[in-house]
C-alpha cells in the first residue's frame, strides 16, 4: 500500500497525524490519548466531522485545546484511562506516546477497552539510523526523532516495530493496518524495521 | 467600547410569586432574588451567562459593592473584551438565598413582620438554585450559553446542570467540588461555633438589640480566611515579620503581621456579612453532595445533561483540592459528556480563582468560545 501520496495531502498535520486522520471515517467518535496541543483532534473535528476528546498530561496545552473549543482532560495515560467506559469511542489514538508511559501493554489494553479500534503510532528504535549511531557511537542515539539526551528524554520505553509486532501477537490483538513512514514517504512493511522512522498501527480486539 | 455605559449594569429585585418549596420539606413564602446584569441579551436569547457567587459573595460582579464600596468581585474576569464578554454575552449574577445582600435570608423579615433568624429553614445548594432559576425564568431565559462559578458558585453550577440540565449548554466549574468533604465540613464548623459561643449571637435573636455576635463572626471569618490561602503564599506574604514593632511584646498583641491581618479581615467581614446568614450558607455547603442526590453515583447526577463542562482546579487549592475536579471530571465522562479539566499552577491557593492568572483567563475566554 502506497499511504505516500494521501497522507501528504493533509496538509500542516505531521505524517503519523496524516496516516491517522486518514484512516479515521468520517463523522467517528474519537479519543486522542496524549493529544498535545490537539492539531490532529482539531483536523478531525473541522475536516471529518468528528467527535473528539483528549486527554493531555501538560496543563499549558490543556489550555490550548479548551482554547481551540475542544474537550481535553488534563491527565496520565497510565493512571486516568480507567475512568473512560469499555468501548466509548471508534477509535482510541496514541501518537508518539507509548514509549512514554510506564507500562505501554497496560496502556494498549486500555486502549483497546474504551475504542472499538485503536491507532497506535512510535518512533521506531530499531531505524538503520539509530543502529549506526549505537553501533559506531556507542552511546545512546540522539536523532531528529529522538533529539532527546539519555538522562531526559520522556521516552522512557523505546521500541522497535518488531518489538510492537510481537507484542500484539502475544497479546491475541488483530492488527487492521500498519503504516511506515521514512520522513515524508512511506516505506514497506517486509523493510520497516529498519527503514521505518515512525510507525502507525491500526488495531482491533476480536470478540 | 471599554465604557461604563457599554457594561449596560443594571440591579434589580425579583420577587417571587409563589412559595418556593425547599429540599428540607418547607416552603418559604414572599421571597426575593437580588440580582445583577449586565451587556444586552440578544433577541434570541440564547447569549446569556449566568455567574454564581462564592459564600461570603454576592451579585455584584461588575458594580461596586454597596457597603464597602470596592470594585465588583470579578471585574477582572467580566467586562467589554475581558474573558468573559458582555460586548458578547449577557451576564447575570443572583445573591443566593440565604444571604444577608439582598436576597430572602434569616435577616429578612418574615411574614409576622419580624426577622426570620433561627426560624429560616435550613436550605441548600439546590434551593439557591431555584432562585437562580426564578431569575431565568423572569428575564425569558430558557438555556443559559453557561453558568459559571468559583467554590460555592462551582457547587451551584454542578446542581444547575445536573438538576436543571436543560437550563444550560455549558458549565464552567472552577475550584470546586461536587460534595462537602470532612475536612470541609470541619472547617465550617469551627466557624459556626465561634459564632453561636458568642453570647451576643442570643439563639440567633441578636437583630433587635443593635449588636450581633461580631467577634464570633470575626474568628468564623479568621479561620475560614486561612483556608483560602497556600501555606507558600503566606509565608511569602508574611512570613515571620512583624507588625510596626522591632521586637516581641511577650503578650498576646498581634505582634505578627499575619495576626493582624487575619484579626483585619475579620473585623472588616463583620461589616458587610450577617453572622445566621453565615450559618445557613455554611449548613448549605455542608450538605452538598451532588452524588447522594441521584442514588450514590455522581454519574447518573448528569444522565439528563447534554452540556459542555470544563473544571478548573489550582495546584494550591487544598479546601478544594485538585482531585475533587477530578471525581467530577470521571463522572462526566462515564456519563458521556464532552468535558475539559485543568490543574493550574498558581501560587494563591483556593483563592486563585478571584486572582491574577492568566492561565485561567484563557480557559475560561476559551471554554465560553
Amino acid at each position: 500500500m502506497n499511504a505516500a501520496q494521501s497522507f501528504m495531502g493533509k496538509e500542516g498535520l505531521r505524517p503519523d497525524l496524516a496516516v491517522i486522520a486518514e484512516n479515521v471515517a468520517n463523522g467517528a467518535s474519537v479519543l486522542d490519548v496524549g493529544c498535545g496541543d490537539g492539531t490532529l483532534m482539531a483536523a478531525l473535528r473541522d475536516g471529518q466531522g468528528c467527535a473528539t476528546r483528549g486527554m493531555e498530561i501538560d496543563a499549558a496545552n490543556v489550555g490550548r485545546c479548551v482554547g481551540r473549543g475542544l474537550s481535553v482532560i488534563q491527565g496520565d495515560a497510565d493512571k486516568d484511562l480507567a475512568f473512560y467506559p469499555d468501548k466509548s469511542v471508534d477509535y482510541a489514538i496514541l501518537s508518539q506516546t507509548l514509549q512514554t508511559t510506564m507500562r505501554p501493554d497496560m496502556v494498549l489494553e486500555e486502549l483497546l477497552r474504551i475504542g472499538r479500534r485503536a491507532f497506535v503510532s512510535f518512533p521506531n528504535f530499531a531505524h538503520w539510523r539509530v543502529r549506526a549511531s549505537l553501533l559506531w557511537n556507542g552511546r545512546m542515539p540522539v536523532t531528529r526523532l529522538l533529539p532527546v539526551a539519555w538522562y531526559e528524554t520522556p521516552n522512557i520505553h523505546h521500541l522497535t516495530v518488531n518489538d510492537f509486532r510481537s507484542l500484539v501477537k502475544d497479546r491475541g490483538i488483530t492488527v487492521e493496518g500498519q503504516w511506515f513512514l521514512s520522513g515524508d514517504q512511506s516505506c514497506s512493511a517486509a523493510a520497516a524495521n529498519f527503514r521505518a522512522e515512525h510507525a502507525v498501527f491500526l488495531l482491533s480486539r476480536r470478540g | 467600547m471599554s465604557t461604563a455605559s457599554s457594561l449596560n449594569i443594571e440591579r434589580k429585585v425579583l420577587e417571587l410569586g409563589t412559595p418556593l418549596l425547599l429540599d428540607g420539606g418547607q416552603s418559604l413564602p414572599e421571597m426575593r432574588v437580588a440580582y445583577e446584569t449586565c451587556g444586552t441579551l440578544n433577541a434570541a436569547k440564547d447569549n446569556a451567562i449566568l455567574i454564581c457567587h462564592a459564600l461570603t459573595g454576592d451579585h455584584h460582579v461588575v458594580s461596586d459593592h454597596p457597603k464597602t464600596g470596592k470594585p465588583g468581585w470579578w471585574v477582572r474576569m467580566v467586562g467589554p473584551g475581558k474573558p468573559i464578554d458582555t460586548d458578547r454575552y449577557f451576564i447575570i449574577c443572583a445573591n443566593v438565598i440565604g444571604s444577608c445582600m439582598g436576597s430572602t435570608g434569616p435577616a429578612s423579615l418574615a411574614p409576622d413582620g419580624e426577622p426570620w433568624a433561627k426560624r429560616f429553614p435550613v436550605i441548600t445548594i439546590r434551593d439557591m438554585v431555584k432562585g437562580h432559576i426564578a431569575v431565568l425564568d423572569a428575564l425569558g431565559i430558557d438555556a443559559l450559553h453557561a453558568v459559571v462559578g468559583g467554590s460555592m458558585g462551582g457547587m451551584q453550577a454542578l446542581s444547575l446542570a445536573s438538576n436543571f440540565a436543560e437550563r444550560t449548554r455549558a458549565a464552567l466549574v472552577i475550584a470546586s467540588t461536587a460534595r462537602h468533604s470532612a475536612q470541609n465540613i470541619a472547617f465550617h464548623e469551627v466557624g459556626r461555633q465561634a459564632i453561636m459561643a458568642d453570647p451576643e449571637w442570643r439563639e440567633g435573636n441578636y437583630y433587635a438589640h443593635g449588636k450581633g455576635p461580631e467577634k464570633g463572626l470575626s474568628v468564623a471569618r479568621m479561620a475560614a480566611h486561612i483556608t483560602y490561602l497556600s501555606e507558600a503564599g503566606l509565608t511569602d506574604k508574611f512570613g515571620r515579620r512583624l507588625q510596626n514593632r522591632e521586637e516581641k511584646t511577650f503578650g498576646f498583641d498581634a505582634d505578627f503581621q499575619i495576626e493582624s491581618y487575619l484579626r483585619y479581615q475579620g473585623l472588616s467581614f463583620t461589616d458587610r456579612f450577617d453572622a445566621n446568614s453565615y450559618l445557613y450558607i455554611t449548613r448549605a455547603m455542608d450538605y452538598f453532595d451532588l452524588a447522594e442526590e441521584h442514588g450514590g453515583m455522581l454519574a447518573n447526577a448528569f444522565a439528563g445533561s447534554k452540556a459542555r463542562f470544563c473544571l478548573v482546579s489550582f495546584d494550591t487549592d487544598w479546601l478544594y483540592p485538585t482531585a475533587e475536579s477530578r471525581n467530577v471530571t470521571h463522572a462526566l465522562n462515564a456519563a458521556g459528556l464532552p468535558v475539559s479539566f485543568v490543574e493550574l499552577s498558581a501560587p494563591y491557593g483556593h483563592d486563585s480563582f478571584l486572582l491574577d492568572v492568566p492561565a485561567l483567563d484563557r480557559v475560561v475566554e476559551g471554554f465560553l468560545g
